[in-house]
């Protein structure tokens, strides 16, 4: 028999050995993988080159691989650690940039609203997927219904009445509408849910548990990882998020970094842009996702397949 | 992974019909079932349901019957919103250049998707290069357009510097009625390809590989295999994937919004750039309803169409 799977395995290495020739096109399969690779992860580093640089010599040095006259200016400048005197030497606008601020209330915005949208889609997917009730096929349909109303079409009636409950700049104003639901969240959460096991829930059930503490303290913890999944998913979205908090977020005193880094790049003076400065803000904006993406890249990059259905 | 496929062959799980058993029906109790407590745990999602989906897709399309500038009441106008935009050469307008970078972003866009999908399925499979394909769908549309702005600048930019270190004349990428639309689906199929070739790798994965096996067997060529039965058994998801990132380049704003606020002139003014000019810049939220209805009634016939597409696909993997 051992001797039977030793020339089987034999023949199955011939074929592969057999068919290496054909190899080049691997290599240029590769070739073209590399090719694009490169095109997605240069333009960060030129991002980076260009942070880097001094505006100054930025003009002379266009199309040097390296740092034109390396400093940290730019960061510095977008950090607030300079004064408006050298910013504007160094060709900043000299208006301050109020990075620190912008990014509280990015953090503030993204984490409420994925704490807010997870736990309460989370709520509702539990009542969709364990629990019994008339009506619960038709209610579900309808939310998802709703998956097909653009998000330019709500908008609109949505500031209307943010404005009219005096909410217009406040964080009440930019999260209400995340905080509750998406659909898409609940039929993520939902899906997983249902392909949990009902015996533990019996067993808890006959000792006597609640639904409020079977939700806690079995289906939550049993399902960490794809909370963990759709929280990353929506922190990363709420983060990016620029047309509500445009809408609703205009004032300094809660404005987000993605509308301050489009504030910062329409106060540059029209003839020599803060290229440096910019680039040193988008990188520093970008740098909270690249590091979670960095820490959970496998999630991400494993969950896309199942948010193609979004 | 498969989850994507299996959505769309198991109508029943979509719909989300329940699996097996049918419910007891004797006493009232029964047939309410945990109606009680169901309604607690739904109840901050219904909030969330009913304020921000259903009452603004309601007042939404009343909206687009009125003359409502903000300030004061809305005026009932009937129809007119809609007759007047027959003749508003501006929406005819921000219509052709939207439909121009639909079709410009997702054409490029699904090709080299799925000429990197192949390329992953095949030789490529680790999460590292995947992650690096992703990672400019990650960063902000906002951190993406100014990156571009730059590299794209006409006088400084690095595409610029290379461009004319070939010996051609610069572009003004940005600052040209002819190149803006092109220029801004450029940048966001680079944003995309690697979502949208993520989403087609799933689908490639769910192909049963005995069906390859098979057609080698059978001798079949590469190209061969790859038109009879790699793009017939993806068509599914394909269409899906289409129908998904067609829906998300209507709504083009962002990148626009950063780089070209709708300029040079008109060439730029997308559907939804237009919208926002006309509610926010002009104060006419009843005009600038209407059109989005009119936008909402392009997506729903786009997913309409999808729908029949996927039903005509069916059959493919039996």
């Amino acid at each position: 028999m051992s001797t039977s799977t030793l020339t089987r395995k034999k023949s199955i290495n011939n074929i592969a050995v057999h068919k290496k020739p054909v190899n080049w096109r691997r290599v240029g399969a590769w070739a073209l993988v590399a090719v694009a690779v490169a095109v997605t992860v240069a333009p960060f580093l030129w991002m980076l080159r260009t942070a880097l640089s001094t505006n100054a010599s930025l003009a002379s040095n266009a199309s040097n691989l390296l740092p034109a006259d390396f400093n940290l200016g730019a960061f510095k400048r977008v950090l607030g650690m300079q004064s408006p005197e050298e910013a504007i030497a160094e060709g900043g606008s000299g208006a301050a940039i109020n990075f620190w601020l912008y990014l509280r209330n990015s953090v503030i915005f993204a984490t409420v609203t994925t704490a807010g949208q997870v736990f309460f889609s989370a709520m509702a997917a539990y009542a969709f997927s364990r629990l019994r009730w008339p009506g619960r096929n038709v209610v579900f349909s309808l939310f998802l219904a709703t998956m097909m109303v653009p998000p330019i079409f709500t908008a609109l009636p949505n500031f209307l009445m943010i404005k009219n409950l005096g909410l217009l700049n406040t964080f009440a104003g930019m999260t209400l509408p995340f905080l509750f639901m998406t659909p898409f969240a609940i039929f993520f959460l939902r899906q997983f849910f249902l392909s949990m096991s009902r015996e533990v829930e019996e067993a808890a059930m006959l000792d006597g548990a609640k639904h409020l503490r079977i939700f806690f303290q079995i289906v939550l913890p049993n399902a960490a990882a794809p909370l963990a999944t759709l929280a990353l998913l929506t922190f990363i979205g709420q983060w990016n998020e620029y047309f509500w908090p445009l809408l609703v977020g205009q004032d300094e005193s809660v404005r987000v970094l993605t509308v301050g880094l489009g504030v910062f790049k329409s106060q540059s003076p029209q003839g020599a842009p803060d290229w440096t400065g910019l680039m040193a803000a988008t990188l520093v904006a970008a740098i909270p996702v690249l590091l979670l993406f960095i820490a959970f890249g496998k999630k991400v990059v494993n969950s896309i397949g199942f948010s193609g259905i979004k | 992974m498969t989850t994507l496929t299996k959505q769309q062959q198991d109508p029943a799980a979509r719909a989300g019909l329940p699996k097996a058993g049918k419910p007891a029906r004797r006493s009232l109790t029964n047939r309410l079932g945990d109606m009680k407590v169901a309604l607690f745990f739904i109840f901050p999602a219904m909030i969330g349901f009913v304020l921000f989906y259903l009452v603004p897709t309601i007042r939404g399309v009343y909206l687009s019957f009125t003359e409502y500038s903000i300030l004061g009441e809305p005026t009932w106008i009937g129809i007119k919103n809609y007759s007047a935009m027959l003749g508003d050469e501006l929406f005819w307008n921000a219509m052709a250049v939207t439909v121009q970078y639909v079709g410009l972003n997702i054409g490029f866009q699904t090709v080299i998707a799925l000429g990197l999908a192949l390329l992953m399925h095949r030789v490529a499979k680790s999460t590292f290069i995947r992650g690096a394909l992703l990672l400019p769908f990650l960063v902000a549309n906002v951190i993406v357009a100014l990156l571009w702005f730059w590299m794209l600048d006409y006088q400084m930019g690095i595409v610029n510097e290379i461009i004319s270190w070939m010996g051609l004349p610069r572009i003004a990428f940005f600052g040209s009625e002819q190149w803006a639309i092109p220029t801004i689906a450029a940048v966001n199929v680079w944003r995309h390809m690697g979502y949208t070739a993520l989403l087609l790798f799933a689908g490639l994965q769910s192909i049963p590989n005995h069906v390859y096996e098979v057609a080698s067997l059978d001798g079949a060529s590469p190209t061969r295999t790859f038109w009879s039965i790699t793009m017939p058994l993806l068509r599914p998801v394909l269409v899906l994937v289409l129908v998904v990132t067609v829906i998300g380049s209507f709504q083009v704003f962002d990148t626009v919004a950063v780089t070209t606020a709708g300029g040079p002139i008109n060439a730029s003014r997308v559907i939804q750039m237009y919208i926002y000019q006309k509610a926010f810049g002009e104060s006419d939220f009843g005009y600038a309803s209407a059109l989005s209805v009119i936008l909402f009634l392009i997506l729903a016939l786009v997913a309409f169409v999808q729908m029949k597409f996927l039903k005509g696909n069916e059959s493919d993997l039996d």
